[in-house]
């Protein structure tokens, strides 16, 4: 008895590692998702404005599985045809450290919902808020900005770049810490 | 206690059995593929239980004989040793003969698989997705392709080549009761011949697990006589059905602005996404969601409003719509037959 509890009680606790992270696939209506307003620059009167953050920008940001379809819906939506994997082309690049509207997730976000000057499209309406969130956090992962650890692996058919788990910090790229 | 699990035996067997009837099942052939593995089935589990048995009545023998009493066991009794060495090879040269047997026969029926389709007239193109069926029908002329989902009619009678491949994971097509099952490979091409002797509809599933909704992802062989086939083909060629009233023409309208638009294509509409089922006369389909939901007003709305619900993991998303806006779409969709 006392053997078959000393076998039990370490097995259970291995069975919670199994337990990575939820998979949010609904999204919560109730909260009026994606209407907040998203600052683009820090310069405002009267000092730093509180930066106002999403629940679903901190659940996305380092789940694999969100990453993962954000991978998928960037292939899908064919972002590739403007910013060509991440490289950039017709649009800017998106592996590198420049962000033109910032890098936070609510700033991509934005960015996909609402469209910018000089060509990015929006998408509000076009995609559901949950799957911009997505791309979002796919997007950060293209300039090594999304943990390794939940950062989409290799790809099945030909890789345009290092897989994104991989994939280095564009900010301190080549730069001595 | 013994008579309550001879009945829980019996029961559980009897359970088991049901499997085998109904419109998905190897052991009930509806075209000559089928028919040549369900005969090398039954022959193989036939033979086999034969060996068994006989096997079994031969060691069972000696246990229960008395063994004979000899007056000197020391002495070499050449005669008996013979006689044991006789069983031995016999039985030795009788299995080398089976299995050797049994192997031609499996070479055999794997030449008769291999010729089904060798004059094949209609050549279909089924590409795996997670988790639904993409199905396009090759032609000389490109205006009579012709691209759908789940739903694979062919001409009853007529062999038909089919190339399988997938765009995600590996798949495995299966329609017991027409033929064996074949991978869907990403990057490759495979090759499987079916052929179907009477009109019907025949149920097939993925046969290699692939995610989440693997035991969601079916698909249906509807055989028809060659006129009605050609007649189905011809009707799916036309571009979708103008909507009628004025709530279908809402429906369109916010299926063209809505986040439907970027996954789905519609004939004759700007709706042309191909990542995702196409949708130009979605409901003359029996099913929806690769053979999840059976093909009603209800169960279109119940898709469209919670498609997590439905196939948990699906890579359809839930838009948010409200009652209206969900009741326009429905009607638009339920009339592109």
């Amino acid at each position: 008895m006392r053997c078959a509890v000393a076998v039990l009680f370490p097995v259970v606790l291995m069975l919670v590692a199994c337990q990575r992270e939820e998979r949010d696939t609904r999204p919560q209506s109730a909260l009026g998702s994606g209407e907040q307003p998203t600052p683009v620059t820090t310069l405002v009167p009267g000092g730093q404005r509180p930066s106002p953050t999403d629940n679903k920008a901190a659940s996305f940001e380092a789940n694999a599985f969100h990453l993962s379809e954000g991978k998928r819906l960037f292939g899908w939506f064919n972002c590739s045809g403007c910013h060509a994997n991440g490289g950039g082309g017709m649009g800017p690049a998106l592996m590198d450290e420049k962000w033109i509207y910032g890098s936070s997730m609510e700033s991509i976000h934005a960015t996909i919902r609402d469209g910018r000057p000089n060509g990015m499209p929006s998408f509000r309406d076009k995609i559901p808020d949950d799957q911009i969130w997505e791309l979002a956090a796919f997007v950060r992962s293209l300039s090594g900005k999304a943990p390794s650890s939940a950062a989409p692996s290799r790809n099945d058919d030909m890789m345009a770049h290092p897989s994104e788990n991989r994939m280095p910090n564009a900010a301190t790229l080549g730069k001595s810490p | 206690m013994k008579r309550f699990a001879s009945i829980a035996f019996v029961t559980a067997i009897a359970l088991f059995l049901q499997g085998c009837a109904g419109w998905q099942s190897a052991l009930d052939p509806k075209g000559p593929a089928a028919s040549e593995l369900a005969w090398l089935i039954w022959f193989f589990t036939g033979l086999c239980a034969a060996v068994w048995v006989l096997v079994m009545i031969a060691l069972a023998l000696p246990l229960m004989m008395r063994p004979r009493e000899r007056a000197e066991p020391l002495v070499v009794d050449a005669d008996a040793d013979n006689r044991k060495l006789r069983v031995v090879l016999t039985a030795v040269g009788l299995t080398a003969v089976i299995l050797v047997g049994l192997t031609l026969l499996s070479f055999f029926a794997n030449r008769t698989l291999a010729a089904i389709g060798s004059d094949a007239a209609l050549t279909i193109r089924v590409t795996g997705h997670q988790w639904w069926w993409e199905v396009r029908y090759e032609d000389a002329t490109p205006s009579h392709i012709l691209t759908t989902a789940n739903e694979i009619h062919i001409p009853a009678g007529e062999p038909v080549r089919l190339l399988l491949t997938s765009t995600d994971v590996i798949h495995s097509f299966w329609v017991p009761s027409l033929s064996g099952k074949l991978d869907l490979i990403p990057g490759r091409m495979n090759v499987l011949d079916i052929k179907a002797d009477k009109p019907g509809v025949y149920r097939g599933q993925c046969a290699e697990f692939c995610g989440a909704q693997h035991a969601n992802m079916g698909t249906f062989i509807i055989a028809e006589p060659r006129e009605k086939f050609d007649a189905w083909w011809n009707d799916q060629l036309e571009p979708a059905a103008a909507p009628m009233s004025d709530e279908a023409k809402t429906g369109e309208n916010l299926f063209l602005k809505r986040p439907c638009v970027m996954c789905h294509k519609i004939g004759g509409t700007p709706a042309g996404g191909t990542v995702a089922p196409d949708l130009t006369h979605i409901a003359s389909r029996q099913t929806l969601a690769a053979g999840t939901l059976t093909m009603s007003r209800g169960n279109l709305a119940a898709w469209i409003a919670d498609p997590q619900g439905v196939k948990p993991g699906s890579h359809m998303p839930v838009v948010d719509l409200n009652g209206d806006e969900l009741n326009a779409i429905v009607a638009y969709l339920e009339g592109l037959k």
